[in-house]
């Protein structure tokens, strides 16, 4: 073998030497191709390495649009970053393949490197057309493929409005991906004109109608179209940058920034240099299980050329890539064809179409229904007796694409015309045949779905996501999933039950009902009337969290005490040795040295460990029950409050520093997350919950990894909503965009109170979301339309928690009976509990272990013993 | 470093240490018997007005710490104060409720729950099962006792505040 050549470790145990499997190009079907590997090759008997010409690992290239409103690259990770950490995983970054020689089985690299293999997948995607225009290559000129092509967008449009005046912004191009790029660019801030060479918009997916209708839409974002316009020229301006475009018609547009989205071209490069055939329309051809001519090399992705064509979808790449897995590890799978159903994604623009949409087969039926005022157009395309649905176009309201689409090439049930009016959702799931594809990223079946439910006995949307990844991807399937469960579940008569406990049968969401209708006030009364026995640890802190919802008594009136876990019960946070730590609200992170004064020397005095917190706060560890009404005193007579780090109840307001002194702020974000934190502070919920506000789209804050987070943006501040870090992190989606401060504060003042009413015991926002009626979109309606006509009663709520909020601390401080709690002993209030000890540890107490107890106690023969803290104080 | 490092040594048995308390938070008075010497067979700790109904307490009996509750029905139930699985003294800051006819508390610590009448575990959440100890309870007229070791029910002896 040729010295430079590198190749893989060796073998591990077993005795055959794994083979070296080498693929080119790291994108997304690459990613989905060494999944499938690790997944099947339960032998370890292939090496894989992955040389990728990107700086980073495969990301979600067709999320890429939302690289705007996230920011983070990471937001685009795919799949389980841990597969790159595999042993018999390797990904070279920033590795470009330049040639590939086939008779020695080698590839070699840009930087000189080269690789030996075994078997060679080609996964190089495409690159982005560049239509052979003058002026194509100016400073100001953009594709649209990459992460690194959105961020210099983006850096150059941030650049350009910098100078003072709005940003004019053309596309060049209206399929799919230029009526993406035009979202972006308007969510830059920029203006935007789609230029269209065709008849109409998306004309490769949807009929003239459809485009019309499409045009209004897109109209409404503040887009202008211009059809029938080829681009001849691209003019430089004074600045030596793109100024202008000159049309073939003789008109021109003044521009400061151009996107380029005209189509892909498979980057067969290397294939035509090693002589293996190529499509009369580019890409390498392959036959039915993704082989060249060579039987050590294939290809998958948009690269190959299968069928006659390639494809510019994911869904068909990720299906050669598992084929090739499958025969690689000595399977006989074959490409199943390509379902080249689009959606596009662009937020306000509901556009699908599916299957035959141009009723290219003979004697089809088209069946529209058009709504010019509402925006909408629907066609569908039927077999000739009108029974078998053949394809179909939405736009405006694509809310059926999900259902109907697996529904291509089968018998409808009923009238179709009955399917075109707005508003009706047709396949209800349960009539959908097993062998339909529900999900296409992923290539779910109905049957798949179902088996989730009766074999693998998932109960749940979230359990079946993860049993058979339906959904994972685009999410646009999740709909008919829910309902495929909902089905299955009823089916196999397995009632979901929604009990919270033995005590109640109903729901959190029935039980608030229930109490906000009866008007009971006492948990003896709600569990007499709604329930039996006395409760327990489950149904007795959710009573005292609805009770505080409507009605905001202190958390510890009368026999609402009883129901309260011990955190809220002596509002502190139990720690591991029966300790408590405290935290005093911080609003917005933002505190004078005076306060950090206070907290410094009262964390002094009773030798407590400080340690500051994720939501931008202090928190001290240590206190004895008995120890925290004095520690409370001292905090409030300081003007400090309850942080309720010890509630499900609002936890804290992030906020960076914002515009008052960052140099990019372009908003006070410290001074609305002050304003929200003192809002919505002792607000109780099913779960905690927390907020953050970044002063400008840097996103300093990481508002997005809250349940509510605010962005600003220069005309006000964009709305997400769901965002949780913890064990199952999920980034918050976009709600709104550019509210102004009090719509915005209205906004998150109904979607807290309709979660608050709605959502079961500990859900969080995130997928309270996934459940709740419409998901994102639902919630929309309810909060912005107010869709079920109850946002003046949510807005009242929040009014009267705002009206009637009081610090619990102080209060309890001023009510002696209140006081009794805090006693460490009923018949000794005041003697510390003598089972907890302390050692230091970096300057501070923390609690003994159990060696270091034993050993203190036997060092220190009789009596148990309290060690304290290095800076322990104990006053007479 | 090997071991803990050893700081001013408190032992509450001989010398109560004072909370640092600024505020009125001393708002009972004590009533706790001393008896040198033998065991007493029953030790009054409180007033029944004194434990909150469904809420647990904290008592010190002969040196052990026990956790009182007093239920609806105006019972109070003694059991260890320890929680075995965390080994921190808290079972008396655990919820009260009920499992069928079973008066019950749930440990504040991992959620573990035991029968309060005989300091069975009744769940113990994936772990193996680890029963409390549990003291007879006697109420003379609003003086609750706590039973020493072979104390049994019957009219309390000498020990009444
Ligand atoms: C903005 C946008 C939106 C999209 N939206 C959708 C959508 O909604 N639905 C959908 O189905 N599809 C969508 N797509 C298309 C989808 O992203 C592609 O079909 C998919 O990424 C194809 O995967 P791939 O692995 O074949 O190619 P790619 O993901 O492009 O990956 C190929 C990789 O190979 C690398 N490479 C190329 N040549 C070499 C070489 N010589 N050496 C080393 N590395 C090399 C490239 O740098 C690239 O990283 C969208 C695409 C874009 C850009
Ligand atoms: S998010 Fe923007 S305003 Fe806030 S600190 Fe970062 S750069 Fe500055």
């Amino acid at each position: 073998m040729h010295p430079d050549v590198e190749t893989a470790p060796p073998a591990g145990p077993l005795d055959a030497a794994p083979r070296r499997l080498v693929v080119v190009g790291g994108g997304m079907v690459a990613q989905r191709l060494v999944e499938a590997v690790r997944d099947r090759d339960v032998d370890d008997r292939w090496q894989v390495t992955v040389l990728a010409e990107e700086p980073r690992a495969p990301y979600d290239r067709v999320a890429l649009t939302s690289y705007f409103s996230g920011r983070d690259p990471e937001d685009l990770a795919l799949g389980d970053p841990g597969l790159w950490d595999d042993p018999a995983v390797r990904l070279v970054r920033g590795a470009r393949v330049v040639d590939v020689d086939r008779a020695a089985r080698t590839v070699r690299v840009a930087d000189g490197r080269t690789w030996a293999y075994d078997e060679l997948v080609l996964a190089t995607g495409s690159s982005a057309a560049m239509p052979p225009i003058e002026g194509n290559d100016l400073p100001g000129v953009f594709v649209y493929r990459t992460i690194d092509d959105v961020a210099a967008l983006r850096g150059w449009v941030e650049q350009q409005a910098a100078r003072g005046r709005p940003v004019r912004g053309a596309v060049i191009g209206g399929g799919l991906l230029g009526l993406e790029a035009a979202g972006a660019l308007r969510a830059l801030g920029a203006t935007c004109t789609v230029i269209q060479v065709g008849t109409h918009l998306m004309s490769a997916q949807v009929d003239l109608g459809g485009g019309e209708a499409l045009r209004r839409l897109i109209n409404r974002l503040g887009v202008a179209v211009r059809t029938g316009t080829v681009t001849e020229r691209m003019r430089v301006d004074r600045r030596g940058t793109v100024g202008r475009l000159d049309f073939a018609d003789g008109g021109r547009l003044d521009v400061d920034v151009v996107v380029v989205a005209t189509g892909v071209r498979p980057r067969d490069e290397l294939a035509r240099a090693a002589g293996l055939e190529i499509g009369a329309r580019g890409g390498v051809v392959v036959d039915e299980a993704c082989r060249t001519a060579d039987p050590h090399v294939w290809a998958a992705g948009e690269v190959a050329c299968i069928d006659g064509a390639c494809l510019g979808l994911v869904a068909p790449g990720y299906a050669m890539a598992e084929v090739v897995v499958d025969r690689l590890l000595g399977g006989s799978a074959v490409f199943p064809g390509a379902d080249t159903a689009t959606k596009l994604k662009l937020s306000g623009v509901d556009v699908a179409s599916f299957g035959d949409a141009f009723a290219r087969t003979p004697g089809a039926l088209e069946l529209v229904h058009s709504d010019p005022v509402a925006g909408v157009y629907t066609k569908l395309v039927l077999s000739d007796d009108a029974r078998t649905l053949l394809g179909g176009v939405l736009v405006g309201d694509a809310s059926a694409y999900a259902s109907l689409r697996p529904m291509v090439g089968r018998q409808l049930a009923g009238d179709p015309s009955a399917l075109l009016l707005p508003g009706k959702d047709p396949a209800s799931g349960g009539d959908l045949p097993d062998d339909a594809t529900v999900c296409s990223c992923n290539n779910v079946t109905a049957g798949t779905v179902r088996g989730a439910v009766t074999d693998h006995a998932c109960t749940d949307l979230g359990a079946v996501k993860a049993c058979t990844r339906a959904g994972t991807s685009c999410g646009s399937c999740l709909p008919l999933v829910k309902k495929l469960l909902g089905a299955e579940l009823t089916r196999a008569g397995i009632t979901v039950s929604h009990a919270l406990c033995e005590h109640f049968a109903m729901s959190r969401r029935q039980l608030f009902d229930a109490v906000r209708v009866t008007g009971l006030r006492t948990f003896s009364e709600i569990v007499q009337r709604h329930g039996h026995g006395r409760g327990c640890d489950i149904c007795k802190p959710v009573v005292a969290s609805i009770l505080s919802s409507l009605d905001d008594g202190h958390v510890l009136d009368g026999e609402r005490a009883a129901l309260q876990d011990t955190n809220d019960h002596v509002m502190a946070n139990l720690q591991k040795d029966g300790s408590y730590s405290v935290v005093p609200r911080i609003p917005g992170g933002e505190i004078t040295p005076e306060g950090l004064l206070v907290i410094g020397q009262v964390a002094k005095d009773y030798g407590l460990y400080t340690k500051i917190t994720g939501g931008q706060r202090i928190d001290m560890f240590g206190a004895r029950i008995d120890q925290l009404p004095g520690i409370w005193k001292r905090l409030v007579d300081a003007g400090f409050e309850s942080g309720h780090a010890y509630g499900k109840s609002l936890r804290t307001v992030k906020s960076c520093v914002g515009s008052t002194w960052c140099r990019y702020g372009v908003q006070d974000s410290v001074g609305l997350a002050v304003a929200l934190e003192l809002r919505y502070r002792g607000l109780r919920s099913p779960h905690k919950f927390k907020l953050g506000v970044s002063g400008c789209a840097r996103e300093c804050a990481e508002a997005r990894a809250k349940d509510v987070g605010v962005i600003a943006t220069d005309n006000g501040w964009n709305l997400y909503v769901g965002g949780n870090g913890g064990f199952t992190p999920r980034h918050a989606q976009l709600l709104a965009e550019d509210l102004d401060t009090d719509t915005l504060v209205r906004t998150i003042d109904r979607f807290l109170m309709y979660y608050i009413r709605t959502a079961d015991r500990l859900q969080r926002t995130a997928p309270w979301m996934e459940e709740v009626d419409g998901g994102l979109a639902g919630v929309r309606a309810v909060v912005l339309d107010d869709a079920l006509g109850i946002a003046a009663d949510l807005d009242a709520s929040m009014a009267r928690h705002v009206d009637a909020y009081a610090d619990e601390w102080k209060a309890t401080l001023e009510d002696p009976e209140k006081l009794r709690r805090f006693a460490s002993f009923v018949n000794a209030p005041t003697t510390p509990d003598p089972s907890l000890a302390y050692v230091a540890e970096r300057g501070q107490a923390r609690p003994a272990t159990a060696t270091e107890r034993a050993e203190l106690e036997r060092s220190t023969a009789g009596g148990p013993v309290v060690v304290a803290g290095t800076t322990l104080a104990v006053r007479s | 470093m090997t071991g803990p490092v050893q700081v001013p040594v408190q032992v509450p048995g001989d010398v109560p240490v004072e909370a640092p308390v600024d505020g009125p938070v001393d708002v009972r008075v004590d009533v706790r018997v001393e008896v040198r010497g033998a065991a007493p067979r029953w030790t009054a700790v409180c007033r029944l007005d004194d434990l909150a109904p469904e809420r647990g307490a904290a008592a010190l009996v002969d040196g052990e710490q026990v956790a009182l509750f007093r239920l609806v029905d105006d019972t109070v139930l003694a059991v260890e104060q320890r929680d075995p699985f965390s080994g921190a003294h808290v079972v008396s800051r655990g919820i009260v409720g009920t499992r069928g006819d079973t008066p019950t508390v749930a440990s504040p610590m991992y959620k573990q729950v035991w029968d309060l009448r005989t300091g069975r575990c009744l769940d113990a959440v994936g772990r193996e099962p680890q029963d409390l100890r549990t003291w007879p309870v006697q109420t003379d007229g609003d003086v609750v006792l706590v039973g020493g070791p072979g104390a049994v029910p019957g009219p309390a002896e000498g020990a009444a505040p």
